[in-house]
C-alpha cells in the first residue's frame, strides 16, 4: 500500500474522467440534475401512497437520510463487528 | 410413457459429457446443453408430466406451471451465460459441476412432490459445494468444507420436515403450507438456510467470495433462487417471512457497506436482494408473487453480470480487495460500462430491470398498507443504490488510481456480459416482456411520472449522500464478524475449553481409578492374600484354614436364620 503515491500517473496525462477539472465539471452537472429531479415533483405530482410520501422532495430528503442513517450505523458496528483480515487464519490452515 | 423429456436431465446429461469431449465438442457441449435444455423447459405443460412410483408414494418428478418454467428459465439461461463467460477460462470440473448444479435448480424448479425436491436439492448442496471448491486456494478449500456443513444440515433439517409431513398426512405432494406445525416449520427452516436467512446468512458470503472468478458466477444464480421458489410453492403468504426478508435487506447493506473484498461486496448484496424477494412471498397477493418471481427473474441477470463483471476484475489482475484496486476504467472500459449496467439495474433505476420488478413488491406492500415494510423497502432501495449501485463500480473502477493497467474482458467474457447487460435493459424498457410469463396476470403500470420521480429523487440522493459521506466509508483491510463467529470461533473455543475440561476430569478419574485400584488391591490381598507367604502359610483371611468347629457353628446359625424366616412368611 505504501508504493501508491509511486504507481500514481501525473494527472496532466490522465484519463479525461480523473482530471480535477471534470471532477468539478462532473459534480455541478450532478447538481443540476439533483435540483431538476426535485423540482421535476412540481410538474408531476407523486401519488403518496401514506400521505407523507407525497409531499414535495419526500423522496431526496428520505433516501439521503435514510443512507446517513445506514451508514452511521455501519460505522458504529463497524467499531464492533471489524477485525484484521487474518482474523480466522485460513491462509496457515495447510 | 413421457412425450417431454426432463430438462433437468439434458442438462445434467451434458454436465456428464463436458469432462470426455475435448476441444470445439467441448465447447459445442456447453452451448448446445442449456440451450436444448431451454428448448425443452417450453415444451413442459402444465400439471403434472411424469409420475411413478416409489415405496407407496407417488413421486411426481415433472410438473409444470408458469411459475416453475419462469424459474427454470432462468436458470438454464444463466447457465448458458455463465457457460459462455467461463468455457475458455474455467477448469473443466468446474464448468462440469456448474452444469449438474444448474440441473439441480432446474430439477427442483419441477419438482411435483418433497422427495423429488429433496433429491434435486442436495444435487445442488453437492456440486455447488464442489464448484466452491474449484476455486483451488487453501482458504477455499476450508470455506468449501464449511459450506458443505450447512447445506448438509439445512438438507437434515429439511428432510425431518419432509418424513414429518409424510408420515402424519401420507402425502408428499407439494403443496401450499403455514409454518403452523413442527414439520412445516423444519421444511421452512431447511428452506430459509438456502435462503442464507438469519441466523446463517454467514455461509453465502463466506464461500462465494473463495470460488473462482467464473464460478462465482455460477454460484451468484441458483441456491439461493432455488430456495425463492420453494417458497413461492410451499409458503406463499407466511407472515414470519416478512420480518425475515426485511432483516436479510438490512443486513445485506450494512455489511455491504462494511466489506472490503469485492465480491463479498456482491454477496453481501444477494442477502439483500433475497431478502426483498423473501419479504414479497410472505406479503403473500398475486401482486407480491408476480414480484418476487420476476424479481428474481431480474435479479440473477443483473447480479451474474455484476459477477461477470468483477470477475474479470480479479481475472486480469488476480486482486479481490477495494484497497488493491481503483482506476481501472482507463483500460477496462466495457467491463466498467457493463458493471455499471449492473450496478444500475441492482439500484432499481428506471428504464432498467430493477425498477420494473422491484416496484411491484413495494406495490404489493402498499395494496395491503403495510405502512412500515413499504417505508422499510423505500429506505432499502435507496441503500442498495449505496451499498451496489455506487459503492461497487466506485471503488473498482474509479476512486484512485491503483496503477493497475490490465487488459479488458477477454471475447467470451465480453460477449456474455453484453448480452446481460442487454437484457438487464430491455426488461427495463419493456418490461411486458417478462410480464407475460408471470404466475398471476400482470395489471401493474411500472411507470408513472410520479413513480419515476419518486424513485429518481431517492436514488440520485442516495448518490450525494454516497459522495458526502466517502470519509466514513474510507475502506479498510478488515472483515466483519457475522454469526458465524459463534461456531468457528465461539464453539471452536468452547469445543478446546470442554475438551481440556474433559481432559482434566479423566486426568482426575484416572488418578482416583489407580488410587481405588491400590485400596482395593491392598484390601483383596488382606482377605484373599497372596497364595502363600515366604513362609508358606495361607496370609488372606479367606485363605487361612478354620478350625472346623468354627465352620459347623456358622452353618448352624445361617439354618436357624433360615428357620426363623421361613416361619416368619
Amino acid at each position: 500500500m505504501s508504493d501508491r503515491r509511486e504507481t500514481q500517473s501525473t494527472p496532466r496525462d490522465d484519463a479525461w474522467l480523473a482530471r480535477p477539472s471534470t471532477i468539478r465539471l462532473l459534480w455541478r452537472v450532478f447538481a443540476v440534475v439533483l435540483a431538476v429531479s426535485v423540482a421535476a415533483q412540481a410538474m408531476f405530482k407523486v401519488k403518496g401512497y401514506f400521505e407523507v410520501d407525497g409531499w414535495f422532495a419526500f423522496g431526496a430528503i428520505y433516501g439521503f437520510l435514510s443512507c446517513l442513517a445506514m451508514v452511521l450505523v455501519a460505522k458504529g458496528l463497524g467499531y464492533l463487528l471489524k477485525r484484521p483480515q487474518d482474523y480466522y487464519r485460513e491462509a496457515d490452515d495447510d | 410413457m413421457i412425450d417431454v423429456l426432463p430438462p433437468a436431465l439434458i442438462l445434467l446429461l451434458g454436465a456428464l459429457l463436458i469432462g470426455p469431449t475435448r476441444g470445439h465438442l467441448r465447447t459445442a457441449v456447453i452451448l448446445a446443453a442449456p440451450l436444448l435444455t431451454l428448448l425443452a423447459i417450453w415444451q413442459v405443460p402444465d400439471g403434472v408430466v411424469l409420475s411413478l412410483d416409489f415405496l407407496q408414494y407417488r413421486i411426481e418428478p415433472l410438473e409444470g406451471s408458469a411459475v416453475r418454467r419462469l424459474f427454470a428459465t432462468i436458470f438454464a439461461l444463466m447457465a448458458l451465460t455463465g457457460g459462455l463467460y467461463a468455457f475458455r477460462q474455467a477448469k473443466w470440473y468446474e464448468l462440469a459441476a456448474a452444469y449438474a448444479y444448474a440441473a439441480g435448480a432446474i430439477g427442483v424448479s419441477f419438482a411435483g412432490d418433497l422427495i423429488s425436491l429433496f433429491l434435486f436439492w442436495e444435487l445442488m448442496a453437492l456440486f455447488s459445494t464442489v464448484v466452491v471448491w474449484c476455486g483451488g486456494t487453501p482458504a477455499a478449500r476450508a470455506a468449501g468444507i464449511r459450506y458443505a456443513i450447512m447445506h448438509l444440515l439445512g438438507g437434515v433439517i429439511l428432510k425431518v420436515g419432509i418424513e414429518g409431513v409424510m408420515i402424519h398426512t401420507g402425502s408428499v405432494e407439494l403443496r401450499p403450507m403455514l409454518a403452523d406445525n413442527f414439520d412445516h416449520w423444519m421444511i421452512l427452516i431447511g428452506i430459509l438456510i438456502n435462503a442464507a436467512a438469519p441466523p446463517v446468512s454467514a455461509w453465502l458470503s463466506d464461500a462465494y467470495p473463495e470460488s473462482s472468478p467464473t464460478g462465482s458466477v455460477f454460484l451468484s444464480a441458483f441456491t439461493t433462487k432455488t430456495a425463492v421458489l420453494a417458497l413461492i410453492l410451499l409458503f406463499p403468504g407466511e407472515p414470519v417471512l416478512i420480518g425475515i426478508g426485511l432483516f436479510m435487506v438490512m443486513y445485506g447493506i450494512i455489511y455491504a457497506l462494511l466489506e472490503n473484498d469485492i465480491r463479498r461486496i456482491l454477496a453481501f448484496s444477494i442477502v439483500n436482494q433475497v431478502g426483498f424477494m423473501v419479504c414479497a412471498v410472505g406479503i403473500g397477493t398475486e401482486m407480491a408473487i408476480n414480484g418476487a418471481s420476476a424479481h428474481a427473474f431480474a435479479h440473477i441477470i443483473y447480479k451474474a453480470l455484476l459477477f461477470m463483471s468483477a470477475g474479470v476484475v480479479v481475472y486480469r489482475t488476480g486482486r479481490n480487495k477495494c484497497t488493491e484496486v481503483g482506476g481501472l476504467f482507463r483500460t477496462m472500459p466495457l467491463t466498467a460500462v457493463c458493471g455499471i449496467i449492473g450496478a444500475l439495474a441492482i439500484s432499481g433505476f428506471p428504464l432498467t430491470s430493477g425498477f420494473t420488478t422491484k416496484t411491484m413488491i413495494s406495490q404489493a406492500a402498499v395494496d395491503q398498507s403495510l405502512v412500515v415494510v413499504y417505508f422499510l423497502l423505500a429506505a432499502a432501495s435507496a441503500g442498495v443504490f449505496l451499498h451496489a449501485g455506487i459503492k461497487f463500480p466506485w471503488f473498482v473502477f474509479f476512486q484512485r488510481d491503483s496503477g493497475l493497467r490490465p487488459k479488458d474482458a477477454p471475447w467470451n467474457m465480453a460477449v456474455a456480459m453484453v448480452f446481460f447487460s442487454v437484457l438487464c435493459i430491455l426488461f427495463g424498457v419493456a418490461p411486458q416482456l417478462l410480464y407475460a410469463y408471470l404466475p398471476y396476470p400482470v395489471e401493474y403500470v411500472p411507470y408513472t411520472a410520479g413513480k419515476v420521480v419518486f424513485y429518481l429523487q431517492l436514488l440520485l440522493f442516495s448518490g450525494l449522500a454516497f459522495f458526502l459521506l466517502l470519509p466514513l466509508m474510507r475502506r479498510t483491510e478488515t472483515i466483519s464478524l457475522d454469526a458465524d463467529w459463534l461456531w468457528r470461533v465461539a464453539g471452536f473455543r468452547l469445543a478446546a475449553g470442554l475438551q481440556d475440561l474433559l481432559a482434566a476430569a479423566g486426568a482426575r478419574f484416572a488418578a482416583a481409578a489407580a488410587a481405588t485400584g491400590r485400596a482395593l488391591g491392598a484390601r483383596s490381598r488382606r482377605l484373599f492374600g497372596a497364595e502363600t507367604t515366604d513362609e508358606g502359610r495361607r496370609e488372606g483371611v479367606f485363605a487361612r484354614a478354620w478350625p472346623i468347629g468354627t465352620t459347623a457353628l456358622w452353618i448352624a446359625v445361617l439354618l436357624t436364620a433360615y428357620v426363623f424366616f421361613y416361619y416368619l412368611d
